[in-house]
């Protein structure tokens, strides 16, 4: 296998793969669902229900609001119960749509038949308005509105999309497996976003230790023209979409620009899924598959869930919470969300759900900093972490500005490799929000 | 021997001396006398409470507004109006009173009222606690008791005391330099008068959520139940209630006390115990004032 | 739920800790010190044990009740600085001179600066350039290694009679205008690489052996404690300098593998000049921090008063450490547009 990568900076955590081999199963549905309005990046949509309204599985229930927005369907047949205030994974509330669940009865338009379809009907526009009714966001975990990505400015030359299956986060399986049980699907909707954007060229990107999902999706690729499989080496973060471009295509893009300014367009490999789904079975996205992984978890499961439904349902669904369990993931051990509780529900951009016993989920007590520069050699983006954290403490923000705080992505291989045990991603973090901040108020004037 | 090395140095020490009295001469800058005379009266801790940077900035600021004729909008907190009145009289101006302020703390999540829930494992400031969730109490405008205040104050007047996990502020050593607003991220300290007789009521709450929500994570919440605002005297009216929270404005607010009695939780407090009202059933004056002993 | 701990990600936590690296290059430190065990017998061991003591207890007693700070001595960076102090040392120092040098390379080269992480300076290095100056004769006196074919005899060192070192020797042989070849057939054993590698000659107790040092370094290298530049720089620019020398006087300069095994570079290039928190942040900026210092090494050999340059070159470059840090920043990713 030929082994790609991206140069700069990266660490290895234990991969953990634990869920690999649970096959796909549908989740059982919720008695109430909590289907939050803002499951996406950008305005959270406008609900256009209320308290009282019958639902059903892919009614329209939240439109999307301003040019980056998404709409959102009900997972669930129903009554609405209220338009409440629910905690999300950001450990605050935020406003959600709660549904009390009745049945399964699914709007006549979505097309149930497990055929898969082939043929590509629609052309460019038709694609990309069609993603736009069924909000669809890309799955990968930063819920980006799909649409708007494949919107090309006037001027921008695009040559490739590439698809991002690489998985790099430990544990997370989601996509693993997706690849696995629903490869044509993948081919046909990779094929969508090509039409939609206008290339002949489309990549998938796939880390090398997922041997059995290269296999399978090269094999099958054969029959779609202009899709090929990269293998990439397993180094994280491979997924991390500025370095998944430089490893396939050998692009940097720019500090502050997209992917479009170096001619490609990135997704991740479920909205693929998705996208078939949308624009071949007119089906709107709900559900999406959730990886159910901890290492004292009774039972690993990669589930298909509906969205809204409370987290707590799927680790009862796993054997409970084993004793001892300290911390809830939301997404993956280096990038997501430790949950206040598991009363959360699921939403558009969870990936997985990761149960933490206390001994793992308690930090080590920091220490000074020996200056050892492991951080800067990890840092993807070519930054001096221990820096920028320093800069945070005294507060030396046009400092923190210069040495491009603002670019970090918060990937977490600063910390992670730190001997010291140092909260540096926290502070860089909080530099980066002040510099953005500052940034913002200094164009306004 | 020894003559040598000492003339030598002896020397050369006033071939310096001689060198940096000349530069000090040469390179002098010519700076208004009453710059250094204001200096003189502020109080020289550079809390930057102005909005200057330090008092040499202030003083510059306060000649030159001078020499237009009105230094009315110059004032420095911690030298309040002595220091004013007496910089007023070094430049033959006069200068408007100004009331003194103290920053006041507006949470009572204490441990017993709002018991933690959750624990908190990252870099122990507020800034960062306030963006990975509602804190370990779960009231969303709850105090995270990290401190971020205490380590900001320049006087030395707050400390975090561990009983009850908030910040607490000592009126004597406040100057109201403001720094401690800026620096919560939640905004709960807030800068009110000192008030008469250093008499004072506020709402001890700044949570929106409303009543039965609140409640659930914090005895001592703000309900948004109104009873303070019907109680408050009909000529004073000094309570508005807005987001579920109450609010004493502090310009209008007479600090009779009325409202402490009335509050289901006791989430008014004051500086003073207020007088219970006349009838047989005495109420406990549980309007514990926030002054640390 | 009330056990529920919440932070900012990441949630994982890596392979390493201050303790490991620290011990780590501890360990990598034993071959040097069951070598010199050999060469110089129990005399080395003590200097190496009271040294080592001296410094964790300075810093436990600063950090405890001067500082009044949480208590990190035994995290292994002081005893790193016991180690290389007494590495710098003949084993025939007097032991109240031992503790004194390692109370003040704790104490003034490290705590004084606020403890660890701290310091501008190697703290071994800064104890090392107080002892030679207080202590000039003791810290120039190297006893003879004897050969023994007894191992329970061995690295006995005959009292009373000093070991002259190759580097010392040569450059005093030198100014006195005899030339190398002469010099070299006068004591053959001060010039065969064999013995110079293997640290069969006189010195101070942790430098004379290359290949233990080698051994420790390729430790250190396999544990990713440390980068493969500083040392290879360093050794380079040594290398380069006398290289070019020997080249054009071969009569007046020793050749460039002789330097490399001789004295301290070794020592240096592996463990004093890779010191973590003394050298530069960026990959770039260890490259020139070592290749000027092997050069300065080279220099103050060649032309400066001290025979052996390897200590004060690590100095001086520790002094430009954050000038360079400043000035030399990592590749940003991104900075230039590249359409592969």
């Amino acid at each position: 296998m030929d082994l790609k990568t991206f140069k700069i900076g990266g660490v290895h955590p234990p991969e953990n793969k634990l869920s690999a081999g649970a096959p796909i199963e549908a989740a059982a549905l919720p008695k109430r669902a909590f289907i939050h309005l803002g499951q996406h990046l950008g305005a959270p949509a406008k609900p256009i229900v209320q308290k009282g309204d019958k639902v059903r599985v892919g009614t329209l229930i939240g439109a999307g609001e301003g040019f980056i927005s998404a709409a959102v369907h009900s997972s669930v047949s129903g009554t609405v119960f209220a338009i409440d205030a629910v905690v999300d994974a950001s450990g605050y509330k935020r406003p959600a749509v709660i549904i009390d669940v009745e049945g399964d009865e699914w709007e006549p338009t979505i097309d149930r038949s497990p055929e898969l379809k082939k043929d590509i009907s629609l052309d460019k526009k038709a694609i990309v308005d069609r993603l736009k009714e069924a909000g669809i966001v890309g799955l990968g975990g930063a819920t980006f509105p799909a649409h708007v990505k494949y919107m090309v400015p006037e001027g921008k030359k695009v040559d490739t999309l590439i698809i991002n299956a690489v998985e790099c986060e430990p544990y997370l399986t989601s996509d693993h497996r997706v690849m696995l049980e629903r490869a044509d699907e993948v081919l046909v909707g990779t094929r969508i976003l090509m039409t939609a954007l206008g290339v002949e060229r489309a990549v998938i990107g796939i880390e090398a230790n997922k041997p059995d999902a290269i296999e399978i999706l090269s094999r099958k690729a054969k029959d779609h023209p202009g899709i090929t499989v990269q293998a990439l080496k397993v180094q994280y973060p491979q997924g991390a979409e500025k370095q998944l471009i430089k490893a396939i295509l050998n692009r940097e893009v720019p500090s502050g620009k997209l992917p479009l300014d170096v001619g490609c367009v990135v997704n991740n490999v479920g909205t693929t899924v998705a996208v078939y789904e949308a624009v071949q079975k007119n089906k709107p996205l709900f559900e999406r598959i959730v990886t159910l992984t901890g290492k004292k978890l009774p039972r690993k499961a990669n589930f298909l869930v509906r969205v809204g439904t409370p987290i707590t349902q799927l680790i009862d669904a796993c054997g409970g919470a084993p004793e001892g369990t300290a911390k809830f993931i939301n997404g993956g051990p280096m990038m997501g969300k430790a949950m206040v509780n598991t009363d959360i529900p699921v939403t558009k951009g969870t990936s997985g759900v990761i149960l933490v016993d206390e001994a793992d989920a308690r930090r080590n007590a920091p220490g000074a900093c020996i200056r050892c520069a492991k951080c800067v050699a990890a840092c993807p983006m070519g930054l001096e972490p221990y820096l920028i954290e320093k800069q945070a403490e005294y507060a030396l923000w046009e400092d923190a500005e210069k040495e491009d705080a603002a670019d970090c992505m918060e990937c977490g291989c600063c910390q992670f490799t730190c001997p010291a045990a140092r909260p540096l991603l926290d502070n860089i973090r909080l530099a980066k929000t002040t510099v953005m901040r500052i940034r913002r108020e200094r164009s306004k004037k | 021997m020894i003559l040598y090395p000492v003339i030598m140095l002896g020397a050369v020490a006033g071939i310096a001396a001689i060198l940096l009295f000349l530069t000090a001469k040469k390179f002098h800058v010519e700076e208004d006398p009453r710059i250094d005379k204001v200096a003189e009266l502020l109080p020289g801790a550079n809390c930057g409470g102005c909005g200057y940077p330090g008092c040499r900035g202030l003083a510059e600021a306060i000649v030159k507004a001078a020499d237009k004729g009105d230094i009315g909008g110059l004032s420095c907190p911690p030298g309040g109006s002595t220091a004013m009145k007496a910089i007023g009289e070094v430049l033959g101006m006069a200068v408007a009173e100004s009331e003194p302020m103290v920053a006041v703390l507006r949470c009572g999540g204490t441990h017993e009222k709002a018991p933690r829930t959750l624990k908190y494992d990252g870099a122990p400031k507020c800034v960062i606690a306030h963006t990975v969730f509602a804190g370990e109490k779960g009231c969303p405008n709850g105090c995270l008791g990290l401190g971020d205040c205490v380590t900001v104050c320049a006087f030395g007047a707050m400390y975090m005391d561990e009983k009850t996990g908030l910040p607490v502020i000592d009126p004597a050593k406040c100057v109201a330099c403001g720094a401690c607003v800026k620096a919560c991220p939640r905004k709960i300290i807030e800068m009110r008068p000192k008030g008469r007789k250093e008499r004072r009521v506020w709402v001890n709450c700044v949570n929106t959520e409303k009543g039965a929500a609140a409640m659930k994570y914090c005895k001592a919440a703000c309900i948004g139940c109104g009873k303070c605002v019907k109680e408050c005297p009909e000529k004073v009216q000094a309570i508005t209630l807005q987001n579920n929270l109450a609010y004493i404005d502090p310009k209008k607010c007479i600090a009779c006390g009325k409202c402490v009695l009335v509050c289901p939780t006791k989430a008014i407090l004051a500086t003073f115990e207020p007088p219970k009202p006349k009838p047989v059933e005495a109420k406990p004056a549980e309007a514990a004032p926030a002054t640390p002993a | 739920m009330s056990n529920t701990i919440v932070s900012l990600s990441p949630h994982a936590k890596g392979p390493l800790s201050t303790e490991k690296v620290m011990w780590g290059v501890v360990i990598a430190l034993m071959p040097s010190f069951a070598f010199s065990a050999y060469f110089f017998g129990i005399r080395a061991i003590v200097v190496t044990l009271v040294a080592t003591i001296a410094c964790i207890l300075t810093e436990f007693l600063i950090q405890k009740y001067l500082m009044k700070t949480t208590v990190t001595a035994f995290d292994g960076s002081a005893a790193i600085t016991g180690i290389l102090l007494a590495f710098n040392v003949p084993s025939s120092i007097p032991i109240w001179q031992m503790v004194l040098g390692s109370v003040f390379a704790i104490a003034i080269g490290k705590m004084v600066f606020g403890g660890l992480g701290r310091n501008p300076f190697n703290p071994a290095l800064l104890g090392r350039a107080f002892m030679l100056a207080s202590f000039p004769v003791d810290m120039t006196t190297w006893p003879i290694p004897v050969k023994t074919q007894w191992l329970w005899e061995m690295g006995k060192t005959v009292d009373g009679t000093t070991a002259a070192t190759p580097l010392g020797f040569f450059k005093e042989g030198v100014k006195m205008n005899a030339s190398m070849g002469d010099l070299v057939a006068q004591r053959p054993e001060l010039y065969d690489y064999f013995n110079l590698f293997i640290g069969n000659v006189g010195g101070c107790i942790g430098e004379v052996s290359a290949f233990a040092i080698l051994l420790g370094g390729i430790y250190l290298l396999y544990k990713k404690i440390i980068t493969w530049h500083i040392p290879v720089f360093y050794l380079g620019g040594l290398a380069l300098i006398t290289g070019i020398f020997w080249w054009m006087e071969p009569a007046k300069y020793a050749d460039p593998l002789f330097h490399l095994f001789a004295g301290g570079a070794m020592l240096g290039a592996w463990f004093m000049a890779t010191d973590m928190v003394t050298s530069p942040m960026t990959v770039k900026g260890q490259i020139l921090f070592a290749v000027c210092g092997g050069l300065l090494c080279g220099l103050i050999r060649l032309f400066g008063a001290f025979p052996e340059g390897c200590s004060y070159s690590i100095l001086i470059m520790n002094a430009f450490v954050p000038l360079i840090d400043k000035y030399i920043k990592p590749t940003r990713f991104g900075k230039e547009v590249n359409y592969g």
